[in-house]
């Protein structure tokens, strides 16, 4: 069996006096697709940040692409291969959504501007919206936003997708467009780890889902076994307030 | 650090209008920012840069004697207000920006540094400071130059200009840095955590990411302490800089008519202070997004 891409073992990290997480091991192989549920507060998006070190771990280790990130020296080598979604876009205010993705590809990858500006435009169109390469952010709708930030993390060649909550501030119409982006992106043989509540993405689409609370992984499996028999009393209790409606 | 054509894009962002972007039709039209729509129309304050600039060239046209030869006698005095304002202004930029980076810094060293030079200074008049520099900062460098046998330090000779120049950017340079910091910190974390995680260090995110943005909420209280700047530049005249203040009390030594004298000078800081602000007005509406 191959290395895993993503190693996590046992990491810590305390917020203050509240215990973020508490002591969570996780492999991801290559080609993966993992999606991690649980509870407000349960720790999923600060493991997910831990992973690209927008969080530093108090101890444990995590290794990604075989660089311990403990003992990088240069932290930036690994995040060029980890692409980021963030609940909140995020994109570049002052810059066009075709600047917002050559920035990094010109200043990281050292990519001329005409090869970037080609590989944006590749990839806005995969995303769909080639006609809106010209426009702010905020001359965008939250979709569109979300779509040009999944393909600004994809200019850069990443090797693995990290999404937190990318549907959670979209209005309901805008879910989907999202997601079948994510969806493509899955068929593809993308490795991601995505934080999201969006039970038909991850039957849809994960090879495994995880639930945490209270910083700890507290059970996981195949989608579908978790979502309709999950073993434990947390996870029913969570599962039954989220599918009721 | 910036290249190709860094500045000149950080300037184009404030003359480039907002690109049309074709409709899509079932979507309703996305306005801009409420407040930050680009302005056509000229700026309704010129009329008052018009009225003054007419009743100084009246002054001077219709009663050169005195009007005409106090502004021949001072216009000397007016180019070393601009000037020092000018030059003071470009290294209060610089510094304001060091010392607002390291009031976010998380170096507690830094931090530190840069907060101490806040506190102290902001603490002290700005007329005090000048004298300082002027008549106790050279004083200080000779006897430590003769301290050391170093005849360079020892023979120091105080040069008004410089000394004047050095005293307004520690000053300003304090209070450039608190509106820095707060510029800075008024943009979104997540700028930063977007463009740490494609990669991009924290430099050049602060450059390309976090800086040009800044640039347009730090904009008005910059505006503002280049005319206060401009102000200030007054209070050289007790320390031996020929300003347009002290070439106006030159004047008015040798022909004692104050009431003339210090008209002329008022109004003459007047349009200085007015086009200045209506430079900076016409820089607020040139913002692109």
């Amino acid at each position: 069996m191959a290395k895993p891409i993503i190693h996590i073992e046992n990491i810590h990290k305390h917020f203050g006096r509240i215990h973020a997480l508490r002591g969570v091991s996780l492999d991801v192989k290559v080609g993966e697709v993992v999606v991690i549920l649980g509870p407000s507060g349960s720790g999923k998006s600060t493991l997910l940040r831990c992973i690209n070190h927008l969080e530093v771990y108090d101890s444990g280790t995590i290794e990604v692409d075989g660089i311990l990130l403990k003992t990088a020296q240069n932290i930036n080598t690994v995040r060029r291969e980890v692409g980021m979604v963030f609940q909140s876009f995020n994109l570049f205010a002052h810059l066009t959504a075709l600047q917002n993705l050559t920035l990094a590809q010109r200043k990281v990858r050292k990519r001329s501007k005409a090869e970037a500006e080609k590989i944006a435009m590749d990839l806005l169109k995969k995303v769909g919206i080639t006609e809106k390469a010209d426009a702010y952010p905020a001359q965008l709708s939250g979709g569109q936003q979300q779509r040009v930030a999944i393909a600004r993390a994809l200019a850069m060649n990443p090797k693995i997708m990290l999404f937190d909550e990318p549907t959670s501030a979209l209005d309901p119409e805008m879910i989907k467009e999202v997601l079948d982006v994510m969806l493509a992106l899955a068929k593809e043989g993308m490795t991601m780890v995505v934080v999201s509540h969006e039970m038909g993405f991850a039957r849809a689409a994960a090879s495994r889902a995880i639930f945490m609370d209270e910083g700890q992984i507290v059970e996981e499996g195949k989608p579908d076994k978790l979502f309709t028999k999950p073993t434990q009393e947390r996870t029913k209790l969570f599962l039954s307030k989220v599918l009721q409606i | 650090m910036p290249s190709d054509g860094y500045f000149r894009n950080l300037w184009r962002s404030f003359q480039k209008k907002p690109p049309e972007i074709p409709e899509q039709s079932p979507t309703p039209k996305l306005n801009f920012i409420p407040g930050a729509e680009p302005r056509e129309k000229l700026d309704p304050w010129w009329w008052l840069v018009v009225a003054v600039v007419v009743l100084l060239v009246l002054l001077m046209a219709l009663k050169p004697d005195p009007y005409w030869d106090i502004f021949l006698f001072v216009r000397d005095g007016l180019a070393i207000t601009v000037e020092l304002t000018v030059i003071s202004f470009v290294f209060i930029i610089i510094v304001g920006l060091i010392g607002g980076l390291g009031r976010i810094a998380k170096n507690p060293v830094i931090h530190f540094i840069a907060s101490l030079y806040v506190e102290i200074i902001r603490g002290i008049p700005l007329l005090v400071q000048l004298i300082w520099w002027y008549y106790a900062a050279p004083a200080l460098i000779k006897e430590i130059g003769e301290a050391i046998h170093w005849d360079f330090m020892a023979n120091y000779v105080a040069n008004p200009m410089v000394l004047a120049v050095v005293g307004l950017v520690v000053c300003y340079g304090a209070y450039m840095a608190e509106i820095f910091r707060a510029g800075i910190q008024s943009i979104p974390k997540g700028q930063m955590e977007a463009s740490r995680s494609l990669g991009m260090s924290y430099l050049q995110s602060m450059i390309h990411v976090v800086l040009p943005q800044a640039v347009r909420v730090v904009l008005p209280p910059v505006g503002n302490e280049f005319i206060m700047l401009l102000k200030d530049t007054s209070l050289v005249s007790v320390v031996a800089v020929a300003d347009l203040t002290r070439r106006g009390r030159e004047f008015m030594s040798a022909h004692f008519n104050p009431l003339t004298v210090w008209t002329l000078i008022a109004l003459l800081y007047l349009v200085l202070t007015l086009v200045a602000a209506r430079f900076i007005s016409w820089l607020e509406t040139r913002r692109k997004y």
